[in-house]
C-alpha cells in the first residue's frame, strides 16, 4: 500500500500550515487558560496538545489508504454517525444544558463532529454518482436534502444550534457547487424565507434572545449583549501589536466569556493585536486556497467534492466565528476551527485535512 | 463503485466554479480583516480605554472628619468605628442557612436580603453587597463569634461621627445629614458624592469644607466577577481640620443642666472680646440620631413639635426684653440730658396717660424714685416717665446703638435680628401711626420690642467693657498638627456713643440690682464676687387680658411671663457676661437670677 511516490507527493505545505496553526492555537490556549492555572487550567492546555497529537495521527491515518475506498464506506459511515447521534440523545452526557457528548472509555466525544466529515463524504459520493451537467432540479436533490436534514434535526435537538448550522451551510455549499438549476435555486431561497418564521418559533428562548441582541446590542448591555461587547473591547484594545503574551487584561480578568472555546480568537487579538490576527487569518486563507487548489487539481469529481466540503467546513466555521467575536454576527456558539479548545472538532477536522492530503497525494497517480 | 473521472467539459466547469469559490474566500477574509482594522486600528484607542475601565475600579477611602473640641481641648465630637455587614455572593455556601442565621443574629429578613442579592450576584459575584449598615456592638460580637459559620459574610469598618455628649451644645455643633441633590448640583461640594453625610447645621455646616478633609482613593484591579486582585495606586485621604470652640464645656454643661426640663436659652460670653463661652438652648436633640439617618416619623415629630427642639433659642428665639430694656432707656436719658440722675419721680403704682392707666409691677408703688433706685428696684413708673420724656425716636436710636434690632454678626446661621419699632415701621407694617401709649410700654421693654438672648449678652457686655459691641464668636481656632488656618480675633462691630460717666451710673445701679437689699436681682448675689445685672419679666400677654385670668401662678404655662436675667461679673473688671432667658418662667429675679448665680459661682469661684 505504501508507495515511494506517495511519500514524494506528500503535501508538506499543508502539513506545515496545520502545524503552525496548531502551535499558535496551543500557545493561545495557554494564555486563555492561564488565569485558571490553579483551578485546572493547565489540564485544558495539556489536553489540547494531546488532541492535536491524536489529530495529526488521524490525519496521517487518513492518508494511508486510497480515498476511493471511502466511496464504498460513505453510506455505512454516514449511518453509523447518525446512529451515534441518536445514542447521544438517549444516553449522552449532559453539560451546561445540552446533550452533545458520548463517553468513550472516559474520553468525551461529540458525534456531531464526526457527522461533518461523514456527510461531506456521503454527499460527494451522491453527486459523483448522479451527474447532471445542466444542473440539478429539486426533485433530483431529495436524497442530499434528506442526508442533511436527518443529522441537523438530531443535532438541533441536543441542542447545538452552532454545529447544526455549520453542517447545514456546508451541505448547501456542496450542493450549490454541484450546480443547481436557477429555477430550483429561486424556489429554495423563497422557501427558506417562508420557513424562517417557523424556525424562529422553534428556537429556544436563549437562541432568540441572541439574535435579537445581535440586531440591537444596546438593548441589553449587561445581559446577552455583554459577551459581544466584552469581546469587541478585547479585540479592539489589542491595537496594532497587542498587549503582549499573557498580558491581555480582558482575558486575564475573565471579562471574556468562554475564552478558550468560542472566544479564543478574541484572546489572540487582544494579546497580539491586529498584526497577530492578520497573520492567523492569512494562514487560514492560505490553507483554504491550498485546499481549493487540491480540489481543483484532484483527478475526479469525488475527490474534488470531498476537498471542497472540507474547505467549506474550515471556511464557514472560521468566517462565522470571527464574525461572531467581532460583532458582525450573533453569538451562535461556533468555535474557531483548529484553534479553539475542543477534542472532537480537532480530530474530525484533522481527519478531514487527512482526506485533503490523501486527495492531494493521489492526484497524479493512475491505477 | 463507478469511477467517475472528469470528463473535459465538467472539469472546465468545475475549474470556473473553483475560481469563484477562491474569489469568495478571499473576499470574505478581506472583509474580516477590514472589520479587525476598524476595531483594532480605527476604534482601538477607545476600546483600550474601555478595557482599562473594565479592569480598574475606583474605591473611595473616606477621610476622617475633623474633631470638634472645646477651648480647653476637651473632645466634644469625634469619629468612632462603625461596622457594616456585607456579604460576598460568590462565597455563600448555603443561602437558606446563612439567611436564617443572619435573621437570628442581626435581624435581617431573608426576603430583603435575597432582593438585594438579586441581579447583583450575576455581574460581580465577588463584589461585597451591603446587608446592614452600622450594626450594634452586640450584633458585631455575635457575628464575629459565629463568623466561621457564616461563609461569605464580611464586616467592614467605616468612621462614623460621634457626639460624645449627645445633646450637649447640639445647636452650636449642629448635625450631619445626607447631602441633598440640590447641594450636589450646586457645585459647592466638589468633594462629595451622593449618599455622603455633610454638616447640615451649626459648626458642622459652617465649617464643612475644613472639617471634611480630602477623600482618598484607590485604583484596584478587579476581574470580571468583581474580585479585587491588587491595588494599582493609592491616594491617601487627608483628614479634616480640627475645630476648637470658644466654648468652655464645664460652663456649657452647667448651663444645660440649669435649663433641663425648661424652655429657654443661656448665653455666656467673654464681655471683653465676644468669645461665646457657653450657649445653651432647651429643649435639645441628640445629633447622634441623625448620623445613621433619622427616620421620617422621628424627623417629623422633631420638626412639628411645638417645643422647636431644633431651634437655637439663643440666636433665633425672639422675646420682648422686658425690664432689661430699662438699661437702654436709662442710658438714652442720661446721654440726651433729659434725665437727671438725682431727679426723683413719685411712684404710687400707677401712671396715667389720657384715660389709660399703666401700672407698676409693685402694686402700692415705690414712693420717691431716683435713677439708681429706679433700676435697682426696676420701677416701671419711673421709666414710663422717662420713656415718655425721651419719645419713641430716641429710645429706638439708643436701642439700635446698643445692638438691638440688628444682627450681632454671630458666625453661625439662622440668627434673627429682632425688632426695634419706629414710627415709620409702625405705619408701614400696621398702617396706623405710632400711639403715645406704645411709647409707655416700650419704656419697660414691651410693645413691639423683640430681642434675642445673644443680643442681650452682647449689650450688657458693651455696657461694662467700655462701650464695645463685639461680634460674638464661637470658633477659637481651626487647624491640625499645630498649624492653624484660622485663629480667633476680637471683632468690634461698633462703639457706643455714650459718655463713660453715664455708663458708670448705670453700672453702679446694676451692681445695686444684685447687691442692694431691695434689688430685684439679689438672688444672683455672690459672697466673694460682685455681680451686676438686670432682671426682666417679659409679658407674653398684656396686663389687660391678664387681669381677667386671675393669679399669675395659675396661668397656663404658655401664657406665663418669660424670665430674663442679664448680668456680668466681677463688676469691676468683668470676665463673664450672661444672658438667661426662661420661657414662661415667671419673674426674672426668681426664675433666672439664681441660675446666673450658679454659673458665676462655678466659673469665677470654683473655675
Amino acid at each position: 500500500m505504501f508507495d515511494r511516490r506517495l511519500l514524494k507527493n506528500f503535501d508538506w505545505i499543508l502539513l506545515l500550515l496545520l502545524i503552525i496553526i496548531s502551535a499558535i492555537s496551543v500557545l493561545n490556549l495557554y494564555s486563555a487558560t492561564y488565569p485558571l492555572r490553579q483551578a485546572g487550567g493547565s489540564v485544558i492546555f495539556m489536553k489540547q496538545i494531546y488532541w492535536f497529537i491524536i489529530g495529526f495521527a488521524a490525519l496521517l491515518f487518513m492518508t494511508t489508504f486510497d480515498y476511493h475506498l471511502l466511496g464504498r464506506l460513505a453510506y455505512p459511515a454516514y449511518f453509523f454517525a447518525l446512529a451515534l447521534l441518536i445514542v447521544v440523545l438517549l444516553k449522552g452526557e449532559v453539560r451546561s444544558g445540552s446533550q452533545r457528548w458520548l463517553s468513550l472509555g472516559g474520553v468525551m466525544f461529540q458525534p456531531a463532529e464526526l457527522m461533518k466529515i461523514a456527510l461531506v463524504i456521503a454527499l460527494a459520493r451522491f453527486f459523483s454518482e448522479h451527474d447532471h451537467p445542466n444542473g440539478y432540479r429539486l426533485r433530483d436533490l431529495w436524497r442530499p436534502f434528506l442526508l442533511m436534514a436527518l443529522p441537523c434535526g438530531l443535532i438541533i435537538k441536543e441542542p447545538d444550534l452552532g454545529t447544526a448550522l455549520t453542517i447545514g451551510i456546508v451541505c448547501f455549499s456542496v450542493i450549490l457547487f454541484a450546480k443547481v438549476r436557477l429555477k430550483s435555486l429561486l424556489i429554495l431561497v423563497i422557501g427558506a424565507f417562508l420557513a424562517a418564521p417557523f424556525i424562529w418559533v422553534n428556537l429556544q428562548e436563549y437562541q432568540q434572545k441572541r439574535i435579537l441582541t445581535y440586531l440591537s446590542p444596546e438593548m441589553d448591555p449587561l445581559g446577552a449583549g455583554y459577551h459581544i461587547n466584552q469581546s469587541k473591547i478585547a479585540i479592539g484594545s489589542g491595537l496594532v501589536w497587542g498587549k503582549g503574551f499573557l498580558q491581555g487584561t480582558q482575558t486575564r480578568l475573565h471579562f471574556l466569556p468562554e475564552q478558550h472555546t468560542d472566544f479564543a480568537f478574541s484572546v489572540l487579538a487582544e494579546e497580539w493585536g491586529f498584526a497577530g490576527s492578520l497573520i492567523l487569518l492569512l494562514l487560514y486563507l492560505f490553507l483554504m486556497l491550498w485546499g481549493i487548489n487540491i480540489a481543483r487539481t484532484s483527478k475526479d469529481k469525488f475527490g474534488a467534492l470531498i476537498s471542497l466540503g472540507v474547505v467549506a467546513i474550515i471556511f464557514w466555521q472560521m468566517a462565522i466565528n470571527v464574525s461572531m467575536v467581532t460583532g458582525l454576527l450573533p453569538v451562535v456558539g461556533i468555535p474557531l476551527v483548529l484553534f479553539s479548545y475542543g477534542g472532537s472538532s480537532i480530530v474530525s477536522t484533522m481527519a478531514g485535512m487527512g482526506l485533503l492530503m490523501n486527495i492531494s497525494m493521489r492526484r497524479f497517480m493512475f491505477q | 463503485m463507478k469511477r467517475s473521472g472528469f470528463d473535459p467539459v465538467s472539469a472546465e466547469a468545475f475549474s470556473k466554479r473553483f475560481r469563484i469559490v477562491g474569489f469568495l474566500i478571499i473576499a470574505v477574509t478581506v472583509a474580516l480583516v477590514m472589520r479587525l482594522w476598524l476595531l483594532q486600528i480605527v476604534n482601538g484607542p477607545s476600546y483600550r480605554i474601555q478595557s482599562e475601565n473594565n479592569r480598574i475600579h475606583l474605591q473611595d477611602i473616606p477621610s476622617l472628619r475633623g474633631l470638634i473640641l472645646d477651648r480647653n481641648g476637651r473632645l466634644l465630637v469625634a469619629n468612632e468605628p462603625s461596622f457594616d455587614l456585607y456579604v460576598i455572593p460568590e462565597e455563600i455556601q448555603d443561602p437558606v442557612k446563612l439567611f436564617s442565621n443572619l435573621r437570628y443574629l442581626v435581624g435581617i429578613i431573608p426576603e430583603q436580603v435575597e432582593k438585594r442579592l438579586d441581579g447583583n450576584n450575576l455581574r460581580y459575584p465577588f463584589k461585597p453587597v451591603l446587608l446592614k449598615k452600622d450594626i450594634t456592638s452586640e450584633q458585631l460580637a455575635l457575628v464575629e463569634t459565629h463568623l466561621f459559620n457564616l461563609p461569605g459574610v464580611l464586616i467592614q469598618v467605616r468612621p462614623k461621627r460621634h457626639y460624645l455628649f449627645g445633646p450637649s451644645a447640639c445647636h452650636l455643633i449642629g448635625y450631619m445629614g445626607q447631602i441633598s441633590e440640590n447641594q450636589l448640583k450646586s457645585g459647592k461640594y466638589p468633594e462629595n458624592k451622593a449618599g455622603d453625610l455633610i454638616g447640615k447645621c451649626g459648626v458642622e455646616k459652617k465649617w464643612e469644607k475644613y472639617l471634611n478633609g480630602l477623600r482618598g482613593g484607590e485604583q484596584v484591579e478587579v476581574d470580571a466577577a468583581g474580585r479585587t486582585l491588587k491595588v494599582v495606586s493609592r491616594k491617601p485621604p487627608v483628614p479634616g481640620q480640627n475645630i476648637f470652640l470658644t466654648i468652655d464645656s464645664k460652663l456649657q454643661f452647667l448651663a444645660e443642666k440649669n435649663l433641663k426640663g425648661k424652655k429657654g436659652a443661656i448665653v455666656a460670653m467673654n464681655p471683653n472680646n465676644g468669645e461665646v463661652l457657653a450657649m445653651a438652648s432647651s429643649p435639645t436633640f441628640d445629633p447622634n440620631r441623625f448620623v445613621a439617618g433619622i427616620d421620617r416619623t422621628e424627623w417629623n415629630k422633631m420638626v412639628s413639635s411645638k417645643d422647636y427642639p431644633l431651634q437655637n433659642r439663643a440666636i433665633s428665639g425672639l422675646y420682648p426684653p422686658g425690664s432689661v430694656f430699662k438699661i437702654v432707656v436709662a442710658l438714652a436719658g442720661l446721654q440726651e440730658g433729659l434725665l437727671d440722675p438725682e431727679e426723683e419721680v413719685f411712684c404710687n403704682g400707677r401712671y396715667r396717660l389720657g384715660d389709660h392707666t399703666y401700672r407698676c409691677w409693685k402694686k402700692w408703688g415705690h414712693g420717691e424714685v431716683s435713677l439708681h433706685r429706679g433700676l435697682v428696684e426696676s420701677c416701671d413708673v419711673y421709666f414710663y416717665t422717662m420713656g415718655r420724656r425721651l419719645g419713641i425716636d430716641k429710645m429706638a436710636y439708643y436701642a439700635k446703638m446698643l445692638g438691638l434690632g440688628r444682627p450681632t454678626g454671630f458666625e453661625l446661621g439662622f440668627e434673627k435680628q429682632g425688632l426695634v419699632p419706629t414710627r415709620e415701621w409702625k405705619l408701614k407694617r400696621w398702617g396706623i401711626p405710632w400711639q403715645a401709649g406704645e411709647t409707655i410700654s416700650m419704656a419697660i421693654g414691651q410693645s413691639f420690642l423683640l430681642v434675642t438672648p445673644l443680643q442681650m449678652a452682647s449689650m450688657i457686655s458693651a455696657v461694662f467693657n467700655g462701650g464695645y459691641l463685639y461680634r460674638p464668636k464661637v470658633i477659637e481656632r481651626v487647624g491640625k498638627n499645630g498649624k492653624d488656618v484660622y485663629h480667633f480675633k476680637p471683632d468690634p462691630m461698633g462703639h457706643l456713643q455714650i459718655k463713660e460717666e453715664n455708663l458708670m451710673l448705670v453700672r453702679k445701679a446694676l451692681i445695686g440690682v444684685v447687691n442692694e437689699p431691695h434689688g430685684t436681682g439679689r438672688r444672683a448675689r455672690l459672697k466673694r464676687v460682685i455681680v451686676a445685672g438686670k432682671t426682666g419679666t417679659a409679658q407674653v400677654i398684656n396686663l389687660e387680658t391678664e387681669k381677667g385670668l386671675g393669679k399669675k401662678a395659675d396661668l397656663p404655662s404658655g401664657l406665663r411671663d418669660h424670665a430674663w436675667f442679664v448680668a456680668v461679673a466681677p463688676a469691676e473688671h468683668p470676665v463673664l457676661a450672661l444672658a438667661i432667658l426662661i420661657e414662661n418662667g415667671g419673674h426674672g429675679g426668681s426664675a433666672a437670677a439664681p441660675i446666673a448665680k450658679r454659673l458665676f459661682k462655678a466659673y469665677l469661684e470654683e473655675g
